[in-house]
């Protein structure tokens, strides 16, 4: 049961955004430029940072509504998402995307714990500014949306399946306006 | 040093907002309702989580931001906010903002630190189910942009002078038409 009163039958992050939409609007909003808007690192690259931190802070609802969309965009499945959690060094994933990872979870951590090694390696493996910026501030949002969502107790469904069929529906209709009770 | 490439001169968040503007509508739209909209938690109590929280992540830019802000505000001075940092169960604030500082610091730590407990003993003392939303998500954002702001090492003036020069005109313009320029 939730901390608090939160409309019924909404999993996760749903019931404390419907309880109070003034600040769900604009964390919808941040969501869809930091996650889904143009940029050099793709969708499935940053919802599967936004996966990695979620499981570094034990969020069984965000890494897993992140885990399904990171698995459509990217087109793989739960053994390898699973993967990346527990040692992403091991995968297939670009050099570039394992610097970024490091540097997600040392932000995951706190924002002292970057290196300027793990800066530089980044830079060494073809990262930009703009990307080692997105990286920091993904992490930086998921430990807000993990605590948020963890915080007040909410409830999430035990069967990860639920989150990898909703996943396409949920990459084509966005962050923005997105209808909590669907 | 900020570990990529900042406009020059702008301390903090200022550099990174300057960097990506993409960011700075949803970012100051959430810091406007969240912190400064109509809620039965003034706004110097809503600094002070902000500030209270800031100090656990040791994040000195946003812990002497919101710091002078929340003096402002409580029209108190910089030893009373001193003490809530460092002692807030011996200070002179209400039993309502003790037990709810108790939460922030619990979602500080993570969600799932939040204690049925602690949560029975804010409503106990008359906290209402939206202060304790609230109260979680002013902690969580701050979780956020603490290290966001620690993350890229931003460039952060030691002089606590900074921070308070200019907070009632800045306090008084808000966060939605805030400019990293200005």
């Amino acid at each position: 049961m939730a901390h608090i009163t939160l409309p019924e039958g909404l999993p996760g992050i749903r019931g404390p955004m419907a309880l109070r939409p003034e600040t769900a609007k604009h964390l919808n909003e941040l969501a869809e430029v930091l996650l889904r808007s143009d940029n050099s690192l793709t969708r499935g690259e940053r919802e599967l940072i936004a996966t990695f931190v979620s499981s570094l802070n034990d969020c069984f609802f965000c890494q897993n509504a992140h885990g399904g969309l990171a698995q459509h965009y990217l087109q793989c499945d739960m053994p390898y998402i699973d993967q990346v959690k527990s040692d992403f060094q091991s995968t297939n994933l670009s050099p570039k995307l394992k610097a970024l990872l490091s540097i997600a979870g040392s932000v995951q951590k706190g924002g002292k714990h970057v290196t300027p090694e793990q800066i530089e390696r980044a830079r060494d493996v073809g990262a930009t500014d703009l990307e080692i910026h997105d990286t920091v501030l993904i992490a930086a949002a998921f430990c807000m949306f993990n605590r948020y969502v963890d915080g007040l107790g909410t409830w999430a469904p035990q069967d990860r399946n639920i989150y990898i069929e909703r996943a396409k529906w949920r990459a084509d209709e966005g962050y923005v306006n997105f209808d909590l009770y669907k | 040093m900020a570990h990529i490439a900042l406009p020059e001169g702008l301390a903090g968040i200022r550099g990174l907002l300057a960097f990506r503007p993409e960011m700075t509508n949803p970012l100051r739209g959430f810091m406007e309702v969240l912190m400064r909209g109509e809620n039965s938690l003034t706004r110097g109590e809503r600094e002070l989580i902000a500030t209270y929280v800031s100090h656990l992540n040791d994040c000195f830019f946003c812990k002497s931001s919101h710091g002078a802000t929340a003096e402002y505000y409580l029209q108190c001075d910089i030893g009373f906010i001193e003490q809530v940092k460092s002692n807030y169960k011996s200070s002179k604030i209400s039993d309502k903002m003790k037990a709810l500082l108790t939460i922030s610091a619990s979602v500080q730590q993570g969600g799932k630190h939040v204690s049925v407990e602690e949560i029975q003993l804010a409503k106990n003392v008359g906290a209402t189910d939206y202060e304790i939303h609230d109260t979680v998500l002013i902690a969580a954002a701050f979780c956020m942009f603490n290290r966001y702001v620690d993350g890229l090492d931003t460039w952060t003036p030691d002089d606590r002078e900074f921070y308070r020069k200019g907070v009632k005109e800045r306090a008084e313009a808000g966060y939605a038409d805030y400019d990293p320029y200005r």
